[in-house]
């Protein structure tokens, strides 16, 4: 029963952005994209290993503007203890009403996951 | 007759909400106590000892080095481990293992605190799993409560 939940959760959380407590700054939070879980293995963008096999209890988050986005690709993989919530839906301002999309961009995709 | 114990129902239902929220609020920013379990802070804490734990130190940004303190395990979001800070972002920490033969130093990174337990042969710390960023602590532990009934 506990393994099939933590299973079912995985698939869920993979994919969508969520809000953090910044690693480097405990009192900011900060809204990524969660891209890889534990036991994929990501092609990162400007860290300092080319691979990373994200280690057990973490995940992998970029912005979904590379190169300028504060992410896993400069302080690594985030433990999942500082996952604070999941965004789902843009309230403000009313122009930009919409539900966030749970999406993968396709070049981002993690190299070989164990979820498979 | 059915109204009167209707009635009762949904008053002894509105009282349980309101004193559970009181409660998870009182847990989750005054502190709590806390049934601590493992070798890794021997002799301070003891396997099942009793704790009491705030949360207060760690809204304010007030933990400092030699406190106590439960945080959430790195690699297991769903445990507790209960250790003591040796060292604060910026700080210079020894991060070899007693085992190493050559001692080997570094520096805490920002946002991030450097836990060790108090038995040093027998504890999964920082020295294993890295800095730990300050936003997984819960909570610093004040007094123990067991220790207080044993009268030691």
């Amino acid at each position: 029963m506990g393994k099939s939940e933590y299973i079912t959760k995985r698939y869920m959380m993979r994919t969508c952005e969520v809000i953090e407590m910044s690693p480097k700054n405990p009192e900011q939070k900060i809204i990524k994209r969660v891209i890889a879980l534990e036991g994929d293995i990501v092609k990162t963008i400007g860290y300092k290993n080319k691979y990373v096999k994200v280690p057990h209890g973490h995940m992998w988050v970029e912005g979904d503007h590379h190169g300028h986005s504060f992410d896993s690709n400069a302080f690594g993989p985030v433990s999942l203890g500082l996952l604070h919530a999941r965004a789902t839906h843009i309230l403000w301002p009313p122009r930009r009403w919409q539900k966030l999309q749970p999406m993968l961009p396709p070049e981002r995709t993690p190299l070989h996951s164990d979820q498979e | 007759m059915l109204r009167d114990v209707m009635g009762k129902t949904f008053r002894l239902l509105g009282y349980t909400i309101q004193y559970g929220c009181i409660a998870h609020c009182a847990f989750e920013y005054l502190g709590g106590i806390v049934v601590c379990s493992g070798p890794s802070m021997e002799p301070t804490i003891q396997n099942s000892d009793i704790v009491f734990s705030e949360n207060l130190s760690r809204h304010f940004y007030c933990i400092q080095k030699g406190d106590i303190v439960i945080a959430k395990s790195p690699n297991d979001p769903k445990s507790n481990i209960c250790k003591r800070v040796i060292g604060l972002e910026g700080d210079k920490v020894c991060i070899s293992s007693p085992s190493d033969f050559r001692k080997s130093h570094s520096y805490v990174p920002k946002g991030h605190v450097w836990l060790e337990g108090d038995n040093l042969r027998n504890s999964t710390d920082s020295r294993c799993y890295g800095p730990v960023p300050y936003g997984l602590i819960r909570g610093r532990i004040c007094f123990k409560i067991h220790s207080l009934l044993r009268g030691i």
